[in-house]
């Protein structure tokens, strides 16, 4: 298998870009989604949105970055001084560092491990440590409050987000994300939402179970990277803001970038389990290296235009429905679908 | 119902209700929008709209009639009649002008658009338009100052009527003095000495404060 390493023959230059592009692709996704996001929510309420700088608003994410790296940077007194500036980058290493198994391409992965998408979780769970940090080390209530729910939200939706993992894993027999990749390859029929490569029997009692499963690791998904209608650690109307209410400047930045990087970060999962990595929906027409990290952006941003659409769409939970969907809902029905799995990958 | 298909029944609805909002979203995100990009369109205000205060000094006849219609007493007017020797013009409407506006400030910023000082108006010249942007950064650039009369004009104004006060007081005291001066020649002849008294104290002061009236005024006067 052709992987970056293997064309440039030259280590220390394709670490470099193994570790910077992805980097790279965020910021500028980042201000995409910034700009999508905003045009998206005014565009459902019939509103415009930016339209002042450059063609319809285009140089205002620019414009915002701008502002954001020249404000100025404050500090609580009465915040513990050394948390709260770690806890910002902490959020966004944590997701960041599960970027090191997102095959962005046939080519491109930062790090090709048999233990991809488990190391991915425990990555992604460093999250919760940097977000109770914040909210702890804030010296405000909110902020607590919002740290508290956060970690309480993340955790409880961490087990129905695995537990479809896990189903997946059991169907595809590995947890390297370029190996799940490389076994929904050959077109759109290979691809695990549509049942997987197998033969038709099989493929068709799949097909309810890996669509329970896409929608449960959606939804908790959607949880973990905190976006409405599970935004109870933010809750503008509450919590001001939740956990970064102190945060200003660059280290509010960050928190943002690290959330529209989890957001993106989930739809690779998505994407990568069910809806076929970078592989082509037309079989070999379309595919190679450069159109699958064409296949896997475009995937990728489609579930994160989901992710907005239903942002604008749905009210936030109360805190007891966000805890009645996770453990009465997802579990059960995410164990249901294991024990399902099971019986059809043994018969 | 069962708790089971409550259950269930929970699900779909919440399944269901949330797919309707995403219908009803999408079809919201293509469907036009409603923003009027304001400071580059600008709504079309209705006809009898009543927004800031317009006032065509030159048809105004100095009647303080939308003063005292005012509720707030946002119109500050001062006036001072003419001589009628003088000619003041007309206004557009034919009136005749016989008062000279000396000031006619509006204070908008005090100004409840109510529209009670437009009718009053004889000569309708007084109008609510409708312009709505008029902030100021100084409260006291909302005090609209419509009188054109400049201060030369309105010391010139004061003066004219000052002297045509003044020939009006002589003409009287020599109505007077004459009268007095027939009615003593009438009486009979046995005093004489009060027809010569009776014009001397009228003659003096208005010696007197004609030239002092000058020099307490302001310089204008002097460029005369």
């Amino acid at each position: 298998m052709e992987t970056l390493q293997t064309i440039l023959r030259e280590p220390i230059i394709t670490t470099v870009l193994l570790a910077l592009i992805p980097l790279v692709f965020l910021l500028i996704y980042a201000l995409v989604t910034l700009y999508g996001e905003m045009k998206m929510a005014a565009h459902i309420q019939n509103r415009l949105a930016y339209m002042e700088n450059g063609w319809h608003g285009t140089l205002q994410p620019i414009a915002d970055m701008l502002k954001l790296l020249q404000k100025e940077d404050i500090i609580p007194t009465a915040a513990d001084k050394f948390l709260f500036i770690l806890a910002p980058y902490l959020v966004f290493m944590g997701t960041y560092a599960s970027f090191a198994v997102v095959p962005f391409s046939s080519v491109f992965i930062g790090s090709n491990i048999d233990l991809g998408i488990f190391y991915l979780v425990a990555a992604s769970s460093l999250v919760v440590v940097g977000l109770l940090m914040s909210g702890w080390a804030s010296n405000n209530k909110w902020s607590l409050f919002g740290a508290l729910r956060s970690a309480a939200q993340i955790v409880s939706y961490e087990i129905p987000g695995v537990l479809a993992i896990l189903g997946v894993v059991m169907v595809l027999g590995t947890m390297n994300m370029q190996t799940m990749t490389q076994l929904q390859d050959g077109g759109i029929h290979n691809w695990l939402i549509l049942g997987g490569n197998f033969p038709l029997g099989q493929k068709l009692a799949l097909l309810p179970f890996m669509f329970l499963l896409f929608v449960i690791y959606l939804l908790s998904s959607m949880a973990e990277v905190n976006r409405t209608p599970f935004d109870l650690p933010e809750a503008e109307s509450e919590l001001v803001q939740g956990y970064n209410t102190e945060y200003s400047g660059m280290k509010f930045a960050i928190f943002y970038l690290a959330e529209y990087a989890n957001l993106f970060l989930v739809s690779a999962v998505v994407v990568v389990m069910f809806f076929g990595g970078w592989t082509s929906p037309f079989g070999e027409f379309m595919s190679g290296p450069v159109w699958g990290s064409f296949w896997f952006v475009l995937k990728g941003m489609f579930f994160v235009f989901l992710n907005i659409w239903l942002r604008w769409t749905l009210p936030r939970l109360r805190v007891d429905q966000l805890m009645y969907v996770s453990w009465k809902v997802l579990t059960p029905f995410a164990l249901f679908c294991i024990i399902a799995i099971g019986y059809i990958m043994v018969m | 119902m069962t708790a089971f298909t409550t259950y269930f029944n929970d699900i779909y609805r919440a399944v269901s209700s949330a797919m309707i909002g995403m219908k009803i979203t999408i079809k919201q995100m293509v469907s036009p929008t409603v923003t009027l990009q304001y400071p580059h369109v600008k709504k079309q205000m209705p006809d009898r709209v009543r927004n800031r205060l317009y006032m065509n000094f030159d048809d105004c006849i100095g009647c303080e009639l939308c003063a005292k219609a005012c509720p707030v007493d946002c119109i500050d007017i001062e006036v001072m009649k003419a001589p009628p020797t003088e000619s003041l013009g007309e206004t557009s409407t034919g009136q005749k002008k016989r008062i000279y506006v000396t000031k006619f400030d509006i204070d908008i910023a005090k100004c409840c658009y109510c529209g009670l000082c437009v009718f009053p108006c004889p000569t309708e010249c007084l109008k609510m338009t409708d312009v709505y942007e008029f902030s100021e950064y100084d409260r006291t650039n909302l005090i609209y100052n419509f009188g054109t009369m400049s201060p030369v004009e309105i010391e010139t104004a004061k003066l004219k009527v000052k002297q045509y006060d003044e020939e009006q007081t002589a003409k009287k005291a020599a109505a007077a003095a004459q009268a007095a001066a027939a009615k003593a020649a009438a009486a009979a002849a046995p005093v004489p000495a009060a027809a010569p008294t009776a014009p001397t104290p009228v003659a003096p002061p208005a010696a007197q404060t004609a030239p002092a009236q000058p020099a307490n005024q302001e310089p204008p006067t002097t460029q005369l």
